[in-house]
């Protein structure tokens, strides 16, 4: 129990750090930026209380939109993907929804990979049309969204198959 | 009154996520119009904080670079000093009448990837900064100054869509305005130049001087490419910015000491 209550708050400390001090700046190809600090949202052991981890979520987005002068692009995709998660994972788990039970990286692969791309492209896309503000240019937003997600996809996946095995 | 509480108990975690998420679209829609107050910004504490230990580690991997780049500004203001003929020491002498008086600072976080850039300089109300000062680096135009705490302040960078400068062609005096396409962080747009202007790739761009905040005749860029628009009145000119906006760190706030009255003069007459 005290674990998990240094664990989360240590977990979104660091997340939004490294998101503004180093994957903001990645710039690869002059314009491509991954957005990892919503491994958070991914991983957060969500069982009954929804609305806190909706808030928590709210709060990280407005972390990384203070810190990026971004107005609130984030925390709109946050809470956006927060709300829709229980539906993407039912999609991508089916049976096994309940999979906080069991370790994120004990599932199989290809299930990982569209939990994980769902949440990603959904929240990329929130991201790129508030960012953009204006559907005339919806063609270039997408193109950020595909780009920009496989660039968060990968991260994430390795981000946390390199954490949990040093875990056990 | 049962029903509606039911309501309520039913659907909250709609009701939280909704509210939420309009919260948040305000605060994107604030952010996307020019000075309209802004709460969730950098200049503050917490991000000033971590922003400027980040920058202390990043200043040591380009010093010599930027050493090089200060040097050839003396350099530029010393040829300046002994081809005029300007007879004051300037390491002492400080008194003389100025309108302007210039803030030196430091870029402490940038961004030129977004559609919406702001800067984050390490100066703020302690050292007399204001809203709407023009920032400079050695090389040209870099933005104008928006929200302040009293260390920090952020810069709405000339790469953003809210940033419009009046500017005009240095040889023919041809007004326009500046703005940015987002395309690319090296060029930036000017349009509203008259078709009668004669214009040539390389020309000169610099600050018209027409509003209270640049004064005149500091650098932009030069010309890169131009073609009148569609009612075929007016060029749109691709300017290709001096300043390389992706690497910047010493600037220059630049103020303004007639500023306030003369934006009393204009909202007076506007008024009459």
């Amino acid at each position: 129990m005290t674990n998990s209550l240094i664990k989360h708050p240590l977990r979104f400390i660091l997340l939004v750090l490294f998101q503004v001090t180093i994957f903001n700046y990645v710039n690869f190809l002059g314009f491509i930026n991954p957005y990892p600090y919503i491994i958070f949202i991914v991983l957060y052991p969500l069982r009954n209380n929804r609305n806190l981890f909706i808030f928590i979520a709210f709060l990280l987005g407005l972390s990384v939109d203070m810190f990026s002068d971004t107005g609130g692009i984030h925390a709109a995709a946050s809470v956006f993907i927060a709300y829709i998660r229980p539906v993407i994972s039912k999609f991508s788990f089916g049976a096994l929804n309940e999979v906080y039970s069991i370790k994120f990286n004990n599932i199989e692969f290809l299930r990982r990979l569209t939990y994980v791309s769902l949440l990603v492209f959904t929240h990329h896309f929130v991201v790129f049309n508030l960012e953009v503000f204006n559907m005339s240019h919806i063609l270039t937003s997408l193109k950020l969204t595909l780009f920009s997600g496989i660039f968060t996809i990968i991260l994430i996946l390795l981000i946390t198959t390199i954490f949990s095995s040093s875990k056990k | 009154m049962q029903q509606i509480i039911n309501f309520f108990l039913r659907n909250k975690t709609f009701l939280l996520f909704l509210l939420l998420f309009s919260l948040a679209i305000v605060f994107t829609i604030q952010s996307h119009s020019f000075h309209k107050s802004r709460y969730i910004n950098s200049a503050n504490f917490l991000s000033g904080g971590v922003y400027s230990t980040v920058n202390d580690i990043n200043t040591y991997f380009d010093l010599k670079e930027e050493n090089l780049k200060l040097q050839a500004e003396n350099n530029r203001l010393r040829d300046l000093v002994y081809n005029n003929n300007i007879k004051t020491n300037l390491a002492v002498d400080t008194t003389t009448k100025t309108n302007y008086k210039t803030i030196p600072a430091l870029v402490i976080k940038n961004d030129y990837a977004l559609n919406n850039n702001v800067l984050l300089i390490n100066k703020g109300r302690q050292h007399h900064i204001k809203q709407d000062l023009a920032v400079v680096s050695p090389k040209g135009v870099v933005g104008i100054t928006d929200r302040f705490n009293s260390k920090y302040t952020t810069v709405l960078s000339i790469l953003n869509t809210n940033t419009l400068i009046s500017a005009k062609l240095k040889k023919s005096n041809h007004f326009g305005t500046i703005s940015w396409n987002t395309k690319s962080p090296k060029f930036v747009q000017l349009t509203e130049i008259p078709k009668i202007a004669q214009i040539k790739k390389g020309d000169t761009i610099v600050t018209s001087g027409r509003s209270a905040i640049f004064p005149s005749d500091i650098l932009i860029g030069k010309v890169k490419s131009y073609q009148l628009d569609q009612a075929e009145n007016f060029y749109t000119v691709e300017v290709e910015l001096f300043n390389d906006m992706t690497s910047l760190d010493h600037v220059y706030i630049i103020d303004n000491k007639d500023k306030t009255q003369i934006e009393n003069l204009l909202n007076n007459s506007n008024d009459q």
